[in-house]
């Protein structure tokens, strides 16, 4: 039995792996956001990404049997909406992966407000790396993405939007 | 239980799922295949926002109903919308203006709500912030498109929002409900958010070369469970299956 301490517990969770985008881990991803240990269970604090995706509950079940496996069996998932998941939280390794896997990832900070009016920011081909891109849509095949496509190379890619 | 803070979650909650089940009524029929990945992209948020505030209504309710059963075995007396969010969509003209209407008031909206006392709304704002940001940057652009486009582009969007505009008075709507969570600090003040929201609509419409309808006669009651005849079909397209096999679980 693994012993009860919140390192040991998010070393099992950062096992799991995003079911939409296997490349990147749940930790990586950063929905976890706390492991507390209540009288007899484990309670594990999670945040959404977006109010409505779906492969949240996919990631709730697979932590509970990641955990039951490993022979944790009380355990609590609590939602926290506050502070809201943004991208700023993925870590430079993980955006290094995604570009890998042919996802460009968020290319500017949160704190940057000005996509909010409709500034474009320049978006990398994650194959080519050109500069040289379009946006195709602002909504893509999950709601974290969009669709853009490269001028050079002709490449047509997801982008993980700032949020 | 705080009968205040249910009506005032559920009255958010309605107008978040009302408004999703109308936009995924495009789904598999968007005019080209982006703009209907756009739609039900939009209309996932909105239900998840609306599951969100379900679920927080059943907490407050404390009773043995949950997200579900509040969304599937509430009648058409018992939702608590806002008209506009009902309105069928028409061609997509109608579809996008009345999305831009609602989007600029939800923009203005969760900013308000993310401040409130209420721990619960306030992060349930501050998550559904970014995403109507989002959606209103795409509508808006659709708006100008439409108005700024073909003759005909211009006339159904000026169409849609001559016939959507008398619902827009409702939007700003207060009763006993809200008055008594705005002096906890929990509730928005709506009245505040109205000239906000109609300057941000007018610099649009000026952008988009639409006219903007006058204030005339406004259309109210969806919030105290008095619709118009379009709910009534939404509800039963949306709650049959459940309601046919009430234990289903899939």
């Amino acid at each position: 039995m693994i012993s009860l301490n919140k390192e040991n517990i998010l070393l099992l969770l950062s096992q799991i792996p995003d079911p939409e985008i296997p490349v990147i881990t749940i930790t990586e991803l950063g929905v976890i956001r706390d492991v507390l240990f209540n009288a007899d269970e484990i309670e594990i604090k999670i945040t959404p990404t977006y109010s409505g995706c779906p492969a949240m509950k996919q990631m709730e079940d697979d932590i509970k049997s990641t955990l039951k496996k490993n022979g944790f069996e009380k355990i609590k998932l609590t939602t926290v909406y506050s502070p809201p998941w943004t991208t700023d939280w993925l870590s430079a390794e993980a955006k290094e992966k995604l570009r890998a896997y042919g996802i460009a990832p968020p290319e500017h900070s949160t704190q940057d407000k000005s996509w909010l009016s409709g500034k474009h920011k320049t978006v990398h081909c994650p194959r080519c790396k050109s500069s040289h891109t379009k946006l195709i849509s602002q909504f893509g095949s999950t709601a974290c993405k969009a669709l853009y496509q490269c001028k050079d190379c002709l490449e047509p890619f997801d982008y993980f939007k700032c949020i | 239980m705080n009968k205040e803070l249910f009506k005032y979650t559920l009255r958010l909650a309605d107008n978040a799922l009302v408004l999703g089940q109308r936009l995924s009524e495009w789904t598999g029929h968007g005019p080209f295949l982006e703009e209907d990945l756009a739609l039900t992209n939009i209309a996932l948020d909105t239900f998840g926002t609306a599951t969100s505030l379900l679920e927080y209504a059943s907490r407050v309710e404390g009773a043995d109903r949950n997200e579900d059963s509040l969304a599937y075995f509430r009648n058409e007396r018992e939702f608590y919308n806002t008209l506009l969010v009902e309105q069928a969509n028409g061609d997509y003209a109608k579809t996008i203006v009345r999305q831009v209407l609602v989007d600029a008031f939800n923009v203005l909206l969760y900013t308000e709500l993310s401040k409130s006392k209420d721990e619960t709304l306030s992060g349930i704002a501050q998550k559904a912030i970014k995403e109507v940001t989002y959606h209103y940057r795409h509508t808006s652009s659709w708006v100008i498109r439409f108005g700024d486009g073909t003759e005909e582009s211009n006339k159904k969007a000026q169409e849609a929002l001559n016939e959507l505009w008398r619902f827009t008075g409702e939007l700003f709507e207060m009763d006993e409900v809200e008055e008594e969570l705005i002096k906890k600090g929990i509730a928005v003040d709506l009245k505040a958010l109205q000239p906000k929201w109609e300057k941000q609509i007018d610099e649009l419409l000026k952008k988009a070369i639409l006219k903007k309808p006058e204030n005339s006669f406004m259309q109210t009651g969806g919030k105290k469970g008095i619709h118009t005849e379009h709910l009534g079909f939404l509800l039963a397209e949306m709650q049959t299956l459940p309601r046919m096999l009430p234990n289903a679980k899939w």
